[in-house]
Parts: structure tokens; sequence; C-alpha cells
């Protein structure tokens, strides 16, 4: 009897250690915040006056792609407060119930935010998201290697440029610039132009030198490849440390999209994200964040900071009508798991 | 008594992280959502079998193999040359095959992305002595080099412990008795240390099997092994039915492949495992 005892007290010790382990980061200190945002798309130094300032802690995690920050929310364990979506995650988290509404009295500093990205369709009434930076998708490349103008989605199946491409690894950015290239919508419900858009990756990955995500910033400065799928805040920063390299956003039409805040619903700590997220739209902290990662913000005072030669550059600050055939990602719901085959069967695929 | 209370812990430990996994991998493997609830099916094991996985199986194995026997070419010779030093040196060359395990492995991978790109430092001391550079990063080539780098320790440790039980007596008799070095070793060493390389090949083939980030840093993305399947259902496709259902077929290929490997040892003594 006595040995059971202890048996059961050693049991229940163990248990409380995975507990205590696993739980973590909740409980004991209010003030803790887990923010959940994309690699190298913040000015550090931000998060540390934001903790000086409000006193408010904060747990800085990162990802790489919108459906791997999805599965890790979604997937539990760790309680989110703020995490940065795009559009097209926005409308899917918004539509499984996964996003608390943000309580707007509690963000004064949204009305900076450009009116052209309220009322978005992924969030038409501005319940759920606070738009954070926004841009395009287009074809950065090296002008040393690539003595042909850079105009359409089609070079990067040239077999000039062989083992001298670098492709996004994800999936909508991917899958979604091979329909362009063939014409389609980048939203497309076909299943014949979805087959035909997974028949052209394949058929590119010979000539694929990688699938990567941030450390593309490294080998196109390095010049390590002629042409690189890049978003166009990142290719901006690219442009500034190497001058051989150059942006284009190809005629066929590109993706147009906003990141934005959000508060998960496993969110613990509502008004203190609701402090960050105000925090990040005042003007000095946008315009720092801005500056260092040299995404097209949406604050209207940082725009208006910007140079002339920047915010005029339709590359990089496009007006509503000047990308005409460009799209926004809309959200696939129940086509979603034919483009996660595609994608499974395309990185299969390479022999 | 005394010995079942000091159990406990153990059970405790096994039960919460590897049987309850376990069942929760084989649940999912076997179920599919439809409509609010799970039903069973075997659909995820089937897709497991179609032959675009299988390629993506077989090349996986392919690496893993060839990774194993490359770090029993080099590990092999190493352990030798270590039993064979004296106690000090031979100390401080341990600690040298021990001393990169220090360092995060992450870290030690990413390094080799700047060692092999174009322009990279291998490649800037190639051509400064006049030699064709070599570019080898995101290929087959680049993921071997990373496997047999990081898990050569492995190979190395376990025969090395083996061969450095070996009794001295048996060799000088071998010796005494006319063998050749080469018989010597052939007939004498190379049988005693059979232990040392089984546990050797089982502790490289197991996470060569399985990894992903070799292969996601060094082949580039595009070079998917079943690790990096796996991978991308749990964090990015959501798919945790096929999933599971790769993680089970992988679970039962190595329990297949190291039950040979431990029938063959037998009981000889020595072993890491």
């Amino acid at each position: 009897m006595k040995k059971n005892q202890n048996l059961a007290k050693i049991s229940i010790l163990c248990l409380c250690l995975v507990v205590t382990l696993t739980g973590a980061g909740c409980g004991a200190s209010a003030e803790t915040i887990i923010v959940y945002n994309w690699g190298d798309y913040i000015d550090q130094s931000v998060l540390d006056d934001f903790e000086r300032e409000s006193g408010i802690n904060v747990i800085y995690e990162e990802f790489d792609t919108n459906e791997s920050m999805y599965a890790k929310i979604k997937a539990g364990g760790t309680a989110y407060d703020v995490a940065f979506p795009s559009d097209y995650m926005i409308k899917r988290m918004i539509d499984e119930g996964g996003l608390e509404k943000i309580n707007l009295d509690n963000i004064p500093n949204y009305a900076y935010i450009d009116d052209r990205f309220k009322n978005m369709p992924y969030d038409p009434e501005n319940e759920y998201s606070v738009p954070y930076f926004w841009g395009t998708v287009g074809i950065l490349y090296n002008k040393t290697m690539v003595d042909e103008p850079v105009d359409s989605w089609e070079i990067l199946w040239n077999e000039k440029y062989a083992n001298e491409i670098f492709m996004l690894d994800s999936q909508r950015d991917s899958i979604g610039l091979a329909l362009k290239m063939l014409g389609y919508s980048l939203n497309s419900r076909d299943e014949a132009e979805l087959a035909a858009a997974q028949a052209a990756l394949i058929e590119q990955i010979p000539l694929v030198r990688a699938y990567v995500g941030d450390e593309v910033k490294d080998m196109m400065i390095a010049g390590e490849g002629a042409l690189a799928v890049v978003w166009s805040g990142d290719a901006l920063n690219m442009m500034l440390e190497n001058e051989n390299l150059d942006f284009a956003l190809p005629r066929e039409g590109t993706n147009i999209w906003v990141d934005a805040m959000v508060i998960p619903t496993t969110s613990k700590h509502k008004e203190a994200a609701e402090k960050f997220i105000n925090y990040m739209c005042e003007t000095e902290i946008a315009a720092r964040n801005c500056d260092y990662i040299n995404y097209s913000s949406p604050h209207t005072e940082v725009v208006r900071g910007l140079p002339a030669e920047i915010t005029s550059d339709i590359r990089f600050y496009p007006g509503e009508n000047d990308l005409a055939n460009s799209e926004v990602f809309q959200d696939l719901a129940a086509l979603l798991p034919i483009y996660d085959r595609i994608w499974t069967e395309v990185k299969a695929a390479y022999q | 008594m005394k010995k079942r209370l000091i159990n406990g812990p153990y059970l405790a430990w096994m039960l919460l992280f590897a049987i309850a996994p376990l069942f929760l991998v084989v649940w999912y493997a076997l179920t599919a959502e439809s409509g609010g609830e799970r039903n069973f099916t075997f659909a995820h094991l089937l897709r497991v079998f179609e032959p675009i996985y299988l390629r993506v199986i077989w090349r996986s194995l392919r690496l893993a193999l060839l990774s194993t026997l490359l770090c029993f070419l080099i590990g092999y010779p190493v352990a030798l040359i270590l039993t064979s030093r004296p106690f000090r040196p031979r100390a401080i060359l341990v600690v040298l095959v021990v001393l990169p395990m220090w360092m995060n492995f992450l870290a030690r991978t990413y390094a080799w992305l700047t060692l092999l790109e174009k322009n990279g430092l291998i490649n800037a001391i190639l051509s400064f002595l006049r030699l064709p550079p070599v570019d080898i990063l995101y290929t087959d080539a680049a993921v071997v080099l990373g496997m047999v780098y990081n898990f050569l320790p492995f190979m190395v440790l376990p025969i090395y412990s083996v061969l450095f039980k070996i009794d001295r007596t048996l060799i000088e008799a071998a010796e005494d008795l006319g063998a050749t070095p080469l018989t010597t070793f052939r007939r004498v060493i190379f049988p005693q240390s059979l232990a040392g390389v089984l546990s050797g090949v089982v502790m490289v083939f197991m996470p060569a099997v399985t990894t992903f980030v070799i292969s996601r840093l060094l082949g580039g993305g595009q070079y998917t092994l079943i690790g990096n399947l796996i991978e991308q259902q749990f964090l990015t496709t959501y798919d945790w039915g096929f999933g599971s259902a790769l993680s089970l077929f992988l679970m039962a290929l190595l329990i297949v492949t190291g039950g040979i490997l431990m029938r063959s040892r037998g009981d000889e003594e020595g072993g890491l495992w």
C-alpha cells in the first residue's frame, strides 16, 4: 500500500513538472505577451522600447510562411497574443473563429492607416485586423547576369538561367505565379488550370537552384543567383545592399498583399496585445520599422516622410489603378486540400 | 520492492513521452475527419504508397545508406588511429572528435552554406590555388556531406569504445603466430569490433534517414526527403493524418532494419545499444 502511494506521489510530481514546463509563459506574470511575426520583419529595437515604455514583456517568435504560422497557432501549445498573417490567411482565421475582435477604441493610432487599406475584402468591417505593411511579389534580378528585359514570369522558365533561379518556398506564392504565368487568376479554382500550374512548376524544378525563405537575401546579395522571386520590400533592401540588383513586376500581373496584426483567440492578454498593436502604429515607431524593413507602409504619416523617388515608384507604392491585372489572394477554403496536394507533389517530384 | 519504486518515474516518463505520442500517431494515421467526427480509414496509409512518395522514401534510404557507408569508411580508420595512440594524445584526439558536437547542430549546418556557396570560402581558396571551383550546394553531394559531417562522431565513438577494449594479447598472439598485419586485422581485430560497427551503423543511419534540417538547408528546399515530407504535413499543410501515416511507415521501416541489425549482432557486448 505504502509503495503504491509513493508511486502515485512520484507520478503526480512528474505530471506537475510537465504542466509547469508546458504552461510557462502564462499565469504568474500577467504582463507578458507572445508575438508571432514573419522572420526579419521588425526593427528589433522597437520591441525593447515597447517593453520599457509599457512595462509589458514581449516573447518574440518568427515564422516563414502563412501556412506554417497557421498550423502552429492551430496546433495550440503556445498562447500567441499578436500574429501578423496576410490577407487570405486572415480571412481563413476569421471564418474558422480563430481571431478575437479588436477594440479600435484602444487603437487610437488606427486613424493614421490609409483608407485604402480599410474595409478590405478579408476584413470588411475592420473588426479583426490592423494593417502592418503591404507590398507586391516580383522578380529580383542581377543585371550582370541577365541581359534581356525582365518583364514576364516566363523568364523563370528560361533554360538559359538553369541553376540560377531562386523560388519562394511558399505554397500560395509559387502556385500563384505559375498560374499568372499561364494567364490564369492566382485564385484559380479550376482543376485543369491548377493541373497546368502544377505541371509548369514540376517542369521548372531542374532550373531552380533552391526554394528558399529569408536565405534568399544573403544569396542574391552575394551574387549566388541571377533571378529570384521576392517580396517588394526585401527587393528594395537587397537593391540597397548590392547595386547590381534590380526588381521588376511581371506584365502578367502579380499578387498584392497586406500583412496585418491580429489577435488569435489563443490570447490571454487582449488589452496588452491591443497596446502592442497601437504602439506599432505610432508614427515614429512605424517609420523606424519601415526604414528597417523597407516594405510599403499603410501609415499615412510614414509615407509622407519617405523620399518621393520611392513613393512614386509603382513597384513599391503602386496606386490603386496601377496594377490592373494584379490580384489579392483570396482564401481558398474548400479548395485548400488541392493546393496542399499540388505543393506536396511539386516538392516531392524532384528526381 | 525498491526496484519497482525506482521504475515509477521511468514508467511515467515512457507513458507520457513515448507510448502516448505513439498512440496519437497511430490514431491520426488511421482516422480521417468527416462531418465533425473521426472515422477509421486506410486512405492516409495507402497514399504513402503512391509512386511519387515511394520515390521520396527511396531517395531518403539511398542517401542515408550512402552516408552510413561513408561514415563507416572514414570512421573506422579514425577509431583505429585513436586506439593506436598513447594515452595523452589519444585523449586530446577523442576530445577533438567530440568537440564539434558542443556547438549547435543548426549553426554548424548553416556554416556549410557559407562554405559551399559559389562565391563561398571553399571556392575562394580553390580559385586562389588556381583549382577549378566546386559547385555542390543544393545537390545530393551537399546533403550527404552534411550528413557525414554531422553524424561521423556517432560512428567513431562506438567503434572506438569497442576497439579500445580488445585484449591486446590476442593481437600479440596473432603476430607471434606469424599473421601479417592485414590478417591480424581481418581475423582478429575486425570480428571483435563488429558490435561497435553495428551500433555505429544504427546510430548514423537513423538520424540520417529521418533528417529534415540538413536536406532543407543544404538541399535547398527542392530536395524533399521523407523527413521534409513529414515536417511539411505537420507544419505547412496541416495534414496530420498523412503526416502520421508517413511517420508510422518510417517507424516500421526502422524497426525492421534495426531488428535485422540487432539480430545479426547477437549477444556480443560492447556496443552502445
